[in-house]
């Protein structure tokens, strides 16, 4: 029985001496942290996405915490829902801004860029393009290998193994510019939403001449400015030979759409155009579902 | 045996074009001189469109520093001056040429005597290869006349002549030395006075017994032209390994040949400057290898820069094999996969290469088995396993660590990789985001 | 025509690849299994094919349904696994069944749960065995007498006998001693481990195939030479002599198949020396002082163990500095 109380004995000596010295070095190492930095860690989204151009959310709490305020802070994998929350930890008024999308700006699907050679290296698009052109031979557009999906911490880009283009989920995505940064050669651009979601936008990036440009791709802007001079609002710029539509200043009118000789300018979630009066029946409901209109 | 330190591959040699004499390529009706043939800032066109030239007139001026001059291949008329796809699609400025008839400079020689006699100063050759375009022909196209212009804190003591030929299917260097031995000699001379040197050596690998014994015979009748058989093992071409493999020092990191008293040129620069310095002629046509397993016939050409690789084709072979699954400019080991047939050769362009179909695709990755051949291949000791690592999980910075920027793109790694992972792709990556994140903390 | 190719360059590959590797392990490794059949009979052979299929079956199960990724069996990898966990059990009746326990594990847990093939650290056939070694104590450690005629069905184990380690560590191992018969492979043992000709002729092979390289062999049998022999020379009467010792028990089979596995163990030349070094130490330790009679499986694990450490520490000598 002796054997028992000597090893009991020891074991709790042992423990008491340890705990001693725990709450001696906790204390000579502790680290002074205002509260509010783990609370405000807590509320933001914790994807460490690096939107907001810091090295994680908890790097993003400590900015805010230190700041004081939200000027110039923002989290945009959040939204306006971390942003209210936040500030009433911080105690001051959320910045109104427009919430936003990532939009794919290439419309060099299989067909429309037909392949001109077989890419046989490594999956990244950085690498292929500072390798050569791409299977499309545009040196504007998507090389389709995947690097702005694999950036994307939110599940809610997906290279379409049909098209070889990009996808946003609109649903999932939460603007934080991952992609943008990932895709070698800008092609994604965060722009507004829009009104019911709704956005006008060139869907290509070719600089080069139209003839040039339409070589590589049936679906280059050509930057004829068509589209410039019938846009009654001049949203639209034409530089470089490509055209760009201020998302601030359109209003949605969808006259450049119908005027665009190669279809490079996209209608997104509007509701098709009733082509006829003669089958109006149809219109109500295809009202509800987003289709995408490709000229 | 001299050789370099450590790694190295022996691929399969397939110098199947050795005895293919050099022929004449003839002249094309248009064709396009691009203003970038060289490593540096593009030369600045100094011709109008409507312009007549003649051959071997300055067309693009070099007036940055790592820059070198374009003189014009063709006579006839300047039809434009725009960009210009290069084998690889990237748009570079250039001058279209239509050309009509064959109207040389007055000042060029082009009897076939040869002159053994220079009398220039150091200085005035130097000068003389800036003037001329000369740039170096082993691949990098390096402008010959800054790599001879030595800083006044550097002495060079080795001239080192590249007639290695370590990549395969390669044969130019192998059949200017058998045509050209006495224009190299004199041309190497020429190197070793503006250099000053003693002594220079011309680094032939042991596959080539023709080359060596025609360079032995003739360098016996020069002064200071040492002839030094090498063991056949890749990358001996690579400036750090030939410079190992010939004097036992070795370039410290980031560090130029010049750091180790040494100055490397290739063999196609010495019979270049030989033209340029004796016969006044600018680095306007290169010997150039068309080759293929399953190419009716193999070919090496004296071709004027500016011709199309579809011009090349057509005239060598006619039409592509059905089977043919990749073109390469240059060797199968570090030349570069061309996508844009109707591009214009340049100045460093050393072959068409075919590969079959068979032959042209990689296999499936599969995972790093670390059994260490990438390591023990590669010739500067590094771990190309490690990069390949830490490039995938965006570890550049350590990657640094560990010395990717040393890498000098041989393919060693990948060549003999089981997994059949791309290494050399990897790699490349992660040196270039690295040099980005340097020149980010740079600034 | 076909569209053109394009990657980066090298555009040439050499002919190497892991199937290749693989294969060339398992004709490497047929000395010995031929060597088994003859000492051992049918039991040798099932045991074989009963572990070789096994690790097959278990790495498609578990690729096709747990990790779902495209099968990986032809790479031959499973059965090399399997051919070297089958080396490494008696060749008694149970062990037909056991086996397949013993490559569930291998496999299961020594390779696949790591990620597969060139991800585990430690050698996939030796986790199954010393697996199987503390599970089934008995049944792993007794050993049928070899030599009971080619391709004998044995009824009975009646015939077992102590393998001369066994034997040594009761004090029963004397008379009987003979250098010859080790290194033919007349003794008790596992399957593969009994005759040492037979495994340098499998390891010739592989060194003549520049599959493995004479660092790690070399060294850790060099290392157990030495450091038995010095214990041998303090005290010969409690010590086994250093030849008997590197021809009995697994250090032939170890050193040349086990260690050299290229997975599991250093990159580096300097390293494989270490790894060998280590590997050799080890086992002359567990087995003068430990409570087991063999320790090369255990020396291996540990230093399998260390191998990411003195890859780390071994780097190669870099050309430019």
């Amino acid at each position: 029985m002796s054997g028992i109380w000597t090893a009991v004995l020891i074991l709790s000596i042992i423990g008491a001496i340890f705990a001693v010295v725990l709450y001696f070095v906790a204390q000579k190492f502790k680290v002074v942290e205002d509260p509010l930095i783990d609370e405000i860690a807590e509320v933001l989204p914790g994807a460490n996405c690096g939107g907001c151009g810091k090295a994680g959310c908890r790097a993003m709490a400590e900015a805010f915490v230190k700041q004081g305020n939200m000027d110039g802070l923002k989290c945009p994998a959040g939204g306006e829902t971390v942003a209210k929350k936040v500030a009433e930890l911080l105690g001051c008024t959320p910045e109104e801004t427009e919430p936003q999308v990532a939009v794919v700006r290439c419309n060099g699907t299989c067909a429309n860029a037909p392949a001109k050679t077989h890419y046989d290296g490594m999956q990244d698009c950085a690498f292929a393009n500072s390798l050569y052109t791409g299977e499309s031979g545009c040196v504007f557009g998507c090389l389709g290998l995947g690097n702005c999906a694999r950036a994307c911490q939110f599940d809610a880009l997906k290279v379409d193994p049909e098209t070889g283009l990009p996808v946003v989920d609109e649903s999932k995505c939460v603007a934080c510019g991952a992609c943008v940064k990932a895709c070698p050669r800008g092609i994604i651009e965060l722009r507004n939403k829009g009104m019911k979601d709704r956005r006008v936008f060139v869907a290509c990036r070719n600089k080069e001449k139209g003839g040039d440009a339409r070589k590589a791709c049936f679906a280059a802007c050509i930057g004829c400015g068509k589209c410039a001079k019938t846009c009654p609002f001049g949203a639209i710029t034409v530089e470089n030979n490509l055209a760009y539509i201020d998302f601030n200043i359109c209003k949605l009118c969808r006259k450049c759409v119908s005027e665009c000789p190669t279809g490079a300018i996209h209608a997104v979630n509007f509701p098709p155009k009733v082509e006829k009066p003669a089958a109006p029946a149809t219109a109500p409901e295809a009202t509800a579902e987003k289709v995408e209109v490709k000229a | 045996m001299k050789t370099f330190a450590m790694g190295g591959v022996h691929p399969e040699e397939n110098k199947i074009s050795t005895e293919a004499v050099i022929e004449q390529f003839p002249l094309p009706k248009t064709a396009v001189v691009l203003m970038t043939q060289h490593l540096g800032a593009p030369a600045t066109p100094c011709v109008a469109k409507g312009d007549k030239v003649k051959v071997g007139q300055l067309i693009g001026k070099a007036e940055a520093f790592m820059c070198a001059n374009v003189h014009s291949p063709y006579s006839g008329t300047v039809a434009k001056i725009e960009g210009c796809k290069d084998a690889f699609g990237i748009v570079k400025p250039a001058i279209y040429i239509n050309v009509e008839g064959d109207e040389w400079e007055p000042t060029i020689d082009r009897s076939a005597t040869i002159v053994r006699e220079c009398t220039l100063e150091p200085k005035a050759i130097t000068e003389k290869l800036k003037e001329m375009g000369i740039v170096g022909l082993g691949g990098a196209t390096f402008p010959a006349h800054i790599k001879y212009s030595i800083a006044p804190d550097k002495k060079a003591e080795y001239l080192i002549i590249n007639a290695v030929e370590c990549e395969p299917y390669l044969t130019s260097d192998h059949r200017v030395m058998m045509e050209h031995a006495e224009e190299i000699c004199i041309g190497v001379s020429i190197l070793r006075k503006a250099l000053g040197v003693p002594n220079a050596y011309i680094g032939i690998e042991n596959n080539k017994p023709g080359p060596i014994a025609t360079m032995k015979a003739m360098a016996a009748q020069f002064e200071g032209i040492i002839v030094q058989p090498l063991k056949v093992k890749y990358p001996q071409g690579a400036e750090k390994q030939l410079i190992n493999a010939i004097t036992g020092r070795r370039v410290p990191s980031g560090k130029l040949p010049i750091d180790v008293g040494c100055v490397v040129s290739n063999v196609g620069t010495a019979f270049a400057v030989y033209e340029a310095i004796q016969k006044n002629k600018p680095l306007i046509q290169n010997i150039l290898t068309v080759t293929g397993k399953k190419l009716p016939s193999q070919h090496n050409y004296q071709v004027r820069v500016g011709t199309t690789y579809a011009d090349l084709i057509a005239h060598s072979i006619g039409t592509l094999p059905p089977t043919t699954g990749k073109i390469i400019s240059g060797g199968p080991m570090m030349g570069k996969a061309v996508s844009n047939l109707d591009a214009p050769t340049t100045k460093g362009a050393s072959s068409v290469l075919v590969i079959d179909e068979s032959e042209a695709s990689r296999a499936p990755e599969s995972n790093c088995i670390r059994c260490g051949k990438c390591m023990n291949a590669c010739p500067m000791g590094l771990e190309p396993y490690l990069f390949s690592a830490l490039v995938k999980n965006d570890r550049i910075e350590e990657a640094g660590a560990h010395n990717i920027l040393d890498c000098i793109e041989c393919g060693c790694c990948f060549f003999s990789c089981p997994a059949n992972k791309p290494l050399l792709d990897e790699i490349r990556l992660g040196k270039n985001k690295y040099r980005a994140i340097m020149m980010a903390k740079k600034k | 025509m076909k569209l053109l190719n394009v990657s980066g360059s090298p555009h040439v590959h050499s002919d190497e690849s892991t199937k290749r590797i693989m294969w060339r392990v398992n004709l490497a490794l047929t000395p010995m299994l031929l060597v088994a059949i003859a000492f051992f009979g049918l039991n040798a052979l099932l045991i074989a094919c009963v572990s070789v299929l096994c690790c097959v079956l278990f790495q498609w199960l578990i690729e096709k349904f747990l990790m779902k990724v495209p099968s990986t069996i032809c790479d031959g990898s499973a059965v090399v696994t399997g051919l070297l966990l089958a080396f490494n059990v008696p060749a008694t009746r149970e062990m037909i069944w056991l086996v397949a326990i013993g490559a569930l594990v291998a496999i299961g847990i020594g390779k696949m749960s790591f990620g597969g093939l060139g991800k585990n650290p430690f050698n996939p056939a030796l986790v199954g065995r010393v697996f199987m070694l503390i599970s089934f104590p008995v049944q792993m450690t007794t050993w049928p007498r070899p030599l009971q005629g080619l391709l004998s069905i044995p009824t009975t184990d009646a015939t077992t006998g102590a393998t001369p380690l066994a034997l040594f560590k009761e004090n029963q191992l004397g008379a009987t001693n003979d250098i010859m018969h080790y290194f033919l492979g007349q003794m008790g043992g596992s399957l593969g481990e009994v005759s040492a000709l037979a495994i340098l002729l499998g390891a010739i092979y592989l060194l003549c195939r520049k599959i493995i390289t004479w660092h790690i062999p070399v060294s850790f049998i060099g290392t157990a030479l030495i450091f038995s022999g010095i214990l041998w020379l303090c005290d010969s009467t409690h010590f086994m002599d250093p030849l008997t010792t590197i021809l009995t028990g697994g250090i032939m089979l170890g050193a040349c198949f086990m260690a050299t596995d290229m997975v599991t163990s250093p990159m580096t030349r300097k390293g494989q020396l270490i790894f060998g070094f280590g590997c050799g130490a080890l086992t002359i330790i567990i087995r003068n002082w430990g409570n087991y009679p063999e320790g090369v499986s255990f020396a291996i694990l540990l230093m399998n163990a260390a191998t990411p450490l003195i890859n780390r520490w071994c780097k190669p000598k870099r050309f430019a500095k």
